[in-house]
């Protein structure tokens, strides 16, 4: 093949690649969370009675939408609707502020009981419910992280098909951060039965 | 090597994401019984299909040539030796 | 280098757009991003060497001698964390897997020529942040490359922003990876199929793998050190019901693939290296390969071999010990058909043949010793001795560094249009090779007797061994000075290296010296394996 055309395959497959080592990151957190489930099962399920059910629903609804929204977009593009695809984008974008709100007020809530990494609560408490709440901490605080990079990503790609440089004919870029986005998804699905559900 | 784009139509995409609204409420009421250890499972059980629709059509994977679906396969694989390796420690001190 | 140099060596020394420093940390061209890799590396190496110098020195009588005893855990600890995380991992693999990986395919770049540059950028930040690490904050870090918990999240030294250096560094070398599975994949010219591939390229695809799937969990259990340090999650802290053995495990899960991110690329030098000083096609190509990835897969799953004494169960001890000998069943195929490939070659014994052949013995005498540390029963008994200082640095120096330098005689003067002299070349391999054993012999034999590896002090009845290694540490240092002297003064102003001396058929030897930017004139075709040596054109 010439080199100077470009090669939607490989991008994907660079792509994949790298979603690989976010899987494997994340898969760090959940062997150290696997392990320590073993180890404390009682005081994992007491942690998990304290984490506000409605908020880890509803953000999982919020995400799976902007996911929906995301792989829309693809077909949008492809089909040539530029307005669709930019409104697409605009949802996703949405959905992904509304998670981020949603993880605030979670999130202050938690502190406002005094349960934060290394507070004099959590060190009084039994051992196996700091490390929950740290695990807890360390998951959804890696995982919003990433919904941040996949937002501004996300705003960086709508920018890029706003200025027309992707479009219909080329757009394996739109194509490689909505596969970010899902990926952020997918780690969602996992920390809300894992945190919010079990035991 | 090389192959025809596929379009997924926004219908497919809606009845994914239908699927995937019913798995998060099915999960939420299996663990509302007591089912013990098997909670655990039973939502790692859901989360694995959810996540398997994600990876399928969300993503494509179901389009993709053979390549990606077997280092999928590889990734996934090396995830679980490690995560099998340390319980070989961790279950048995 | 001076201008007047590079503008006699013409290539892509010369053929750029830009001008001056810009044309080297921006250009996306690979063998530009391959030479600032090859500079940074061997630069980080030779402050590794003086490091390991000091240590010596400081052990050569018991007692304090030129250091004190707090910069001496420094020294261990700044001379690990230069050697594997700045030298030895993106040592092969970012300097020789840039510069020849894409010409051994018939490609014109990489598949991702500006996440290439990223990758170097990245290399480069993460470089200086560790250096910053050493002379900032509580001073350097003292807990050895290996950051164990609970000593790591405690001490006053400067460990977080160290840990955080190495944690860009790693972003490096996974993008490193993911360019060259891609570029594996979609970039080989036509009739490149899978099973003309040079070794070397197959051992950078198995390579490349263990960096993606291995380095995001180094990743996350240095960021772990960071938040323990900072935010005290006490996740291993055992206080508050954390396991500082699991640190252990997520460390090794990744540092142990390290160690074939380390090794591989210096065997696929070797298995490169050795048909075409022997003249003869390699023997046994498919099973190279096909251990490549088999180490790679098996090297994944041993790395509970670092903690037989770390208080894990006994299954687990029994379990990593058995998968542990699996290792050296592919790794030993390898040594097996390189010395089957010179049995009745016509060998040529020059630079880059001396050093593959040192690279098989040391390589072989680090493995066997290996297998002594991968006992659970007989590393009991030497654990955490200079037996394991000896028998890594057998496999990491005598392997992956003799591989470095081989590549640097090989490949080279292809690059520079220059070369270097044949004499000094072998005179310093003799010195680093006599060096060598003498320091790290001893030093196997002191971890028998049971001396400790990483204590400032010692016995008195190890006084005699300790000087024998360190005068050892003086002859491989005079070797490698004599090594690196002579390339440096060869590849600049050296006699002029033209066309294909070797007769090398790999296709980096069918163009033109130094390579031009575009490699290739026209998009190759390629009709014969790497090592067809007859009807491949080769005078």
């Amino acid at each position: 093949m010439s080199h100077a055309e470009k090669d939607s395959f490989g991008a994907k497959l660079g792509m994949w690649l790298f979603l690989f080592t976010e899987m494997l990151l994340f898969g760090g957190v959940f062997i150290l969370y696997s392990v320590y489930l073993t180890r404390y099962p009682k005081e994992f399920g007491l942690g998990g009675h304290q984490l506000d059910l409605v908020f880890g629903a509803t953000n999982t609804v919020v995400l799976l939408t902007s996911s929906l929204f995301a792989a829309m977009s693809v077909t949008a593009i492809k089909r040539g609707a530029k307005q669709l695809t930019l409104g697409l984008l605009s949802g996703t974008i949405g959905c992904a502020l509304i998670f981020l709100f949603i993880k605030y007020l979670e999130w202050s809530a938690k502190f406002h009981h005094g349960i934060y990494p290394n507070s004099p609560k959590l060190i009084a408490g039994p051992p196996g419910e700091s490390i929950f709440f740290s695990l807890y901490y360390l998951s959804t605080g890696l995982h919003g992280i990433h919904v941040i990079i996949g937002g501004i990503l996300m705003t960086w790609t709508a920018v890029m098909v706003q200025k027309g440089i992707l479009n219909s004919a080329d757009n394996v870029t739109l194509e490689n951060v909505t596969l970010y986005w899902h990926l952020v998804d997918l780690v969602w699905i996992f920390i809300f039965p894992l945190y919010y559900l079990i035991l | 090597m090389e192959h025809t784009e596929h379009i997924l139509s926004y219908g497919k995409l809606t009845a994914v994401w239908v699927a995937l609204l019913v798995l998060t409420a099915a999960t939420i009421m299996v663990t509302r019984f007591e089912l013990g250890v098997w909670k655990v499972w039973a939502a790692l059980a859901i989360a694995s299909v959810k996540s398997g629709l994600v990876i399928a059509f969300f993503m494509h994977m179901k389009y993709e040539p053979r390549l990606f679906r077997i280092i999928l396969f590889v990734a996934l694989f090396t995830l679980a030796g490690f995560i099998g390796g340390t319980f070989f420690d961790v279950l048995y001190r | 280098m001076s201008q007047d140099t590079a503008m006699a060596q013409g290539g892509f020394w010369r053929d750029t757009g830009r001008s001056g420093i810009g044309s080297w940390i921006f250009s996306t061209d690979h063998k530009r991003i391959g030479m600032m890799y090859l500079y940074c590396v061997l630069s980080f190496f030779l402050v590794g060497v003086v490091l390991g110098f000091l240590i010596r020195l400081e052990l050569i009588a018991p007692g304090p001698t030129i250091v004190t005893a707090q910069t001496y855990n420094a020294l261990f600890t700044v001379h690990g964390v230069v050697m594997i995380f700045l030298f030895i991992i993106p040592g092969i693999p970012a300097s020789f897997g840039n510069l020849v990986l894409p010409i051994q395919l018939g490609a014109r770049d990489v598949a991702f020529p500006r996440v290439n540059l990223l990758s170097w950028w990245l290399y480069a930040i993460g470089a200086v942040i560790v250096l910053v690490s050493l002379f900032t904050g509580g001073g350097a870090p003292d807990t050895g490359w290996t950051f164990y918990v609970p000593f790591s999240a405690r001490t006053s030294t400067n460990v977080s922003l160290a840990v955080f250096g190495v944690f860009v560094l790693g972003f490096s070398s996974i993008l490193t990876g993911i360019n060259f599975i891609t570029t594996i994949h979609r970039m080989r010219a036509p009739g490149m199929t899978w099973t003309r591939l040079p070794l070397f390229t197959w051992s950078l695809y198995a390579t490349a793998w263990v960096q993606v799937l291995a380095t995001p969990i180094i990743a996350i259990t240095l960021l772990l050190v960071v938040t323990e340090r900072i935010l005290g999650l006490g996740l291993f802290d055992p206080n508050r019901g954390g396991d500082p053995v699991m640190y252990q495990h997520m460390f090794w899960i990744y540092s142990h693939p390290a160690v074939y991110i380390m090794i591989l690329p210096g065997m696929g030098v070797i298995s490169d290296i050795i048909p075409v000083f022997s003249r003869k096609p390699i023997f046994g190509y498919k099973m190279i390969a096909f251990s490549s990835l088999a180490i790679a897969a098996a090297g994944s799953a041993v790395w509970g071999h670092h903690m037989y004494t770390s208080g894990m169960s006994d299954l687990g001890v029994l379990v990593f010990s058995f998968l542990t000998f699996i290792v050296a069943i592919p790794s030993a195929i390898k040594v097996f058909n390189w010395v089957s490939t010179m049995y009745k070659g016509s060998i040529s014994l020059e630079a880059p043949m001396l050093f593959a052949l040192s690279f098989i013995l040391l390589f072989s005498i680090g493995g066997l010793s290996g297998l002594i540390l991968g006992a659970a029963a007989t590393d009991i008994h030497v654990h955490d001795t200079h037996f394991v200082v000896g028998h890594f640095h057998y496999v990491m120096f005598g392997g992956t560094g003799f591989a470095f330098f081989a590549a640097a005689h090989y490949w080279l003067p292809k690059y520079y249009g220059r070369r270097y002299k044949e004499k000094p070349a072998i005179f310093g391999w003799i010195l680093m090779f006599v060096g060598f054993n003498v320091m790290y012999f001893t030093m196997q034999v002191l971890g028998m007797e049971g001396m400790p590896r990483r204590y400032y002090d010692y016995l008195p009845e190890f006084a005699r061994l300790n000087f024998v290694a360190t005068v050892g540490s003086w002859i491989l240092v005079a070797g490698i000075v004599i090594v690196v002297w002579n390339l440096w003064r060869g590849l600049f102003r050296g006699e002029p290296f033209t066309g294909n001396p070797w007769g090398g058929a790999t296709l980096e030897w069918s163009i033109a010296t130094p390579p031009p930017t575009e490699n290739f004139d026209e998009d190759p075709v390629v009709t014969h394996g790497p090592y067809e040596f007859k009807g491949a054109g080769i005078p």
